[in-house]
């Protein structure tokens, strides 16, 4: 009797050692890994990956209109708890000032922060992970020459045991695609630059697909239009029902003026989306365009018109 | 029996109406409904993609005013669900700010209402326009797919 206790407790001890060793973070770049890609961050470029990525939806300080302060704070709700998304201005306590571009690499593409830690998805590490090493040195570059912003966010407001991190790595290891985004040779420039925005940068699937109870986008329904994650109304299906009316100089006419073409204009969370990808150049819509027409419809047909 | 039948239904009628006369959801839904209609004619003609026309750029800013204005007064308290509302609760925490978008709306409207008179004070007056509905959008109406 004693020694099936002793076997067990050892059994208990070793699968807490093994759930520990493969939930640890496992950043994309040492130092030296980053220092050899010889990248050198150009701030007039990463300007536009930053509004490709969308930073400011999340990052910009409440409560103002000017989407370079990068306080953060805004209250992300979602059915798995409130996250706080933190201070990306260039001051160097509370914001990412003190950062090296290869910290930043780790927390978008491996969503490792710098000391260290998991990121909670919430950060869309998911879709970043695609970025191009040289788009991530440009945003490095850009960051820098934001103005410094005093002050922190309040704490995430998370459930047990979500509330620790070290949690995030066994959900990436069951749910985080680390394989970055090779262009796919078959299809058009045109084609591979609206992928790379689409599932990129603009990680426009963290909103538009669904996800299952544990939050992990199902790939096999992606951008077939999801519950929006603070429960209010559903994002659009963008391979059915109306949208495939949608003609490319529709699609970029409402990434750019928010206007569609039943005279409705995007609103909720697209309104930043559409704030921030009207500074991209047209060339990059048109892109946006081609990719999202050339994915196999899925879902309910459009309804006739009347 | 018959008689008693046509009165019967005659009620009926006359009740939906009064209802739906009184449906503030169902009546603000159609108000936005036009108003989409209007704001797709006026930026088809501020893009360049549909000819200009003074008399219909009347009637759509008609349609607009008529919209908004009546469209304000369509958020009692006990509208905040149902009828397939995309309304979000943040219009009734922040009413003094919904109320103060839906003015600036008016007044934009009204003043090219009164400044448009051919296609050049047209597209002078119409950016000011569309730059209100994104607004409203972003803060108070959940999406809709």
């Amino acid at each position: 009797m004693k020694r099936i206790g002793l076997i067990l407790a050892v059994l208990v001890v070793a699968l807490a050692a093994a759930a520990w060793a493969l939930s640890a973070p496992k950043p994309r770049y040492t130092a030296d890994e980053w220092q050899a890609l010889g990248l050198t961050g150009d701030a007039a470029a990463g300007r536009l990956v930053f509004f490709a990525g969308g930073c400011e939806s999340c990052h910009k300080s409440p409560g103002q209109d000017d989407p370079l302060r990068l306080g953060g704070g805004l209250e992300l709700k979602t059915p798995f708890g409130s996250f706080y998304p933190p201070n990306l201005s260039s001051d160097p306590a509370d914001g990412i000032g003190a950062w090296r571009p290869v910290d930043l690499a780790n927390a978008l593409l491996s969503g490792v922060s710098r000391d260290g830690q998991h990121l909670y998805p919430a950060f869309p590490f998911t879709s970043y992970q695609r970025m191009a090493p040289k788009d991530v040195a440009d945003l490095a570059a850009f960051l820098r020459t934001l103005p410094a912003i005093k002050g922190r966010a309040p704490k995430n407001a998370l459930p047990f045991p979500l509330s620790i991190r070290r949690a995030v790595g066994l959900w990436k290891l069951l749910y985080f695609d680390n394989s970055g985004l090779p262009p796919d040779p078959e299809q058009s420039a045109q084609w591979n630059r609206g992928r790379y925005l689409v599932d990129g940068p603009g990680h426009c699937g963290e909103c538009h697909t669904p996800r299952n109870f544990l939050g992990a986008m199902d790939e096999s329904r992606a951008l077939a239009g999801a519950q929006m994650p603070d429960g209010h109304g559903k994002s659009g299906n963008l391979r059915g029902g109306d949208f495939l009316n949608w003609t490319n100089a529709d699609i970029v006419e409402a990434l750019t003026s928010g206007f569609t073409p039943a005279g409705d204009v995007l609103g909720s969370g697209m309104t930043a989306v559409v704030r921030n990808l009207a500074e991209l150049p047209q060339s990059d819509r048109q892109a946006i365009a081609v990719y999202l027409k050339s994915l196999p419809p899925l879902g309910p047909p459009a309804p006739a018109k009347p | 029996m018959k008689r008693l039948a046509v009165v019967a239904m005659a009620l009926v009628c006359g009740v939906t109406a009064v209802l739906a006369d009184t449906d503030p959801i169902a009546e603000r839904r159609a108000l936005m409904k036009h108003d989409g209609a209007a704001a797709k004619t006026l930026f088809g003609m501020m893009k360049g993609s549909a000819p200009f026309d003074l008399a219909t750029v009347k009637e759509s800013l008609a349609t607009l005013n008529e919209g908004a204005t009546k469209s304000a007064a369509l958020f009692p308290d006990n509208s905040k669900t149902g009828g397939g509302t995309a309304a979000l609760p943040a219009i009734w925490e922040n009413k003094a700010d919904f109320e103060a978008r839906f003015a600036k709306f008016i007044k934009d409207v009204q003043a090219a209402q009164a400044g448009v008179t051919d296609e050049a004070t047209f597209k002078q007056f119409a950016p000011a326009i569309f730059k209100n509905c994104g607004g409203c959008h972003e803060l108070y109406k959940a999406k809709s797919g």
